[in-house]
């Protein structure tokens, strides 16, 4: 009677190709990637055949919601507090240091002028739940929209408009806003779209 | 491959019968994995890689100082208004817009055997000059710079037709996205985005009832 002997053989496994692939990875996805900035509302935009890319520095985004709520974004905060100083001027109210400082780093304004002092004044969670409900009036008696976008073109003078708009937006909306551009002369703007594939039969 | 084996005091070999102390340096990556793992889920969920299309759009000005003679005239012969309703629905109609015939505004859709048809059959001159140099510029015989421009000289041709788009207020931003797709698609270089008539407005509800509204006019 022989023994049979079973070869112990160890469970281990090396990781360190692994570890080479996935920090291969990582560095992959840090150099390519640009973070995604936090939207008040959740916005699908149409599909189009366009396939100009929107350039990246120097854009002023206007985004609407379905109900025509109006928001902007900026991609400079240097631009942003200055375009809010003259806001400011324009109404008539002066901001502290410390609520340009908070205004600074918002990803997404779009409050009405005479609650930004209030909204400013609240928490970053407490922004969140109330900022989409807010927005920038846009109706032809108090066209604040108006006042920011021409305190935002003062400031930037290369800045490129580009609209963001959700595809079930009635139409009302988006000429008030394409009407308030027109007004300031702002007649070159850029849409943003999804790729959608289509091309004309030959 | 992590694995280091040092021999402590390998010098010192069989000699002095002192006992060899293998050491063997393992360097478990497990976690190192882990973490990337974790790391590039994180970038994964909290980046856009692809950036977002856009359309380029030159809007008319508002300025009232503009005359109207200033303004460019389109010939009637080559102008088609589409005017954008709600509901996905398209009209359209070729030149003046004619009051006493409901059948003047043709009702279409936004599928590709809708109003692209149309457009397309409108367009065939254009179409078949611009399909023929991007059978050139896939044979290298241009380069990019010659077709772009090429591409913007026939689309501002003088027989290419002239689109006027009108939304009512019940179109979505979707419609007016589809619309103006179907100028790229259709390659037409000259439209417009303007405000609806209520010229327009009645011509829609005049196609809807039939003619009700030009034959009780009429009355």
């Amino acid at each position: 009677m022989s023994k049979v002997k079973v070869a112990r053989k160890s469970t281990r496994i090396d990781m360190t190709a692994m570890s080479d692939v996935t920090v291969l990875l990582l560095t992959f996805f840090m150099l390519t990637s640009t973070f995604v900035k936090k939207e008040p509302v959740q916005v699908t935009t149409p599909g189009s055949v366009s396939e100009i890319k929107i350039p990246e520095t120097n854009i002023l985004s206007i985004l609407i919601d379905p109900k025509g709520k109006v928001f902007m974004s900026m991609d400079k905060q240097s631009d942003m507090v200055e375009t809010l100083t003259k806001v400011g001027n324009e109404y008539g109210i002066t901001f502290t240091s410390d609520e340009l400082k908070k205004f600074r780093v918002e990803p997404t304004f779009g409050v009405p002028i005479k609650n930004l002092k209030a909204y400013l004044a609240l928490k970053t969670d407490e922004q969140d739940k109330v900022l989409h409900t807010l927005g920038i009036p846009t109706d032809s008696i108090d066209n604040q929209f108006k006042v920011w976008v021409k305190s935002a073109r003062a400031t930037n003078s290369d800045l490129r408009i580009a609209i963001k708009a959700d595809q079930t937006t009635p139409y009302k909306v988006i000429k008030d806003v394409m009407n308030s551009l027109q007004d300031l002369r702002e007649n070159r703007y850029n849409l943003i779209t999804s790729l959608k594939n289509e091309t004309a039969k030959n | 491959m992590a694995e280091i084996q040092s021999n402590d005091g390998g010098g010192k070999k069989k000699k002095g019968g002192s006992k060899q102390k293998k050491i063997s340096v393992f360097v478990d990556f497990t976690p190192m994995v882990d973490m990337n793992m974790l790391l590039i889920t994180f970038f994964m969920l909290c980046t856009s890689l692809s950036k977002p299309q856009t359309m380029e759009i030159n809007m008319p000005s508002n300025d009232s100082k503009i005359t109207e003679q200033e303004k460019d005239k389109v010939k009637a012969s080559q102008a088609i208004t589409l005017v954008l309703s709600g509901g996905d629905s398209v009209f359209y109609y070729t030149g003046l817009p004619n009051y006493k015939d409901f059948n003047s505004l043709k009702m279409t859709s936004y599928k590709p055997d809708g109003l692209r048809e149309f457009l397309l059959k409108r367009n065939t001159e254009a179409v078949y000059k611009i399909n023929e140099l991007k059978q050139k510029k896939l044979q290298l015989k241009i380069s990019q710079e010659q077709f772009t421009k090429q591409v913007s000289e026939i689309k501002s041709g003088k027989n290419t037709p002239v689109v006027i788009i009108k939304a009512s207020d019940r179109a979505s931003y979707k419609n007016l996205i589809d619309a103006l797709d179907e100028m790229q698609i259709c390659n037409i270089g000259k439209y417009v985005i303007d405000k609806i008539t209520p010229g327009e407005l009645y011509l829609i509800k005049n196609l809807q009832t039939k003619g009700g509204l030009s034959q009780s006019a009429a009355k």
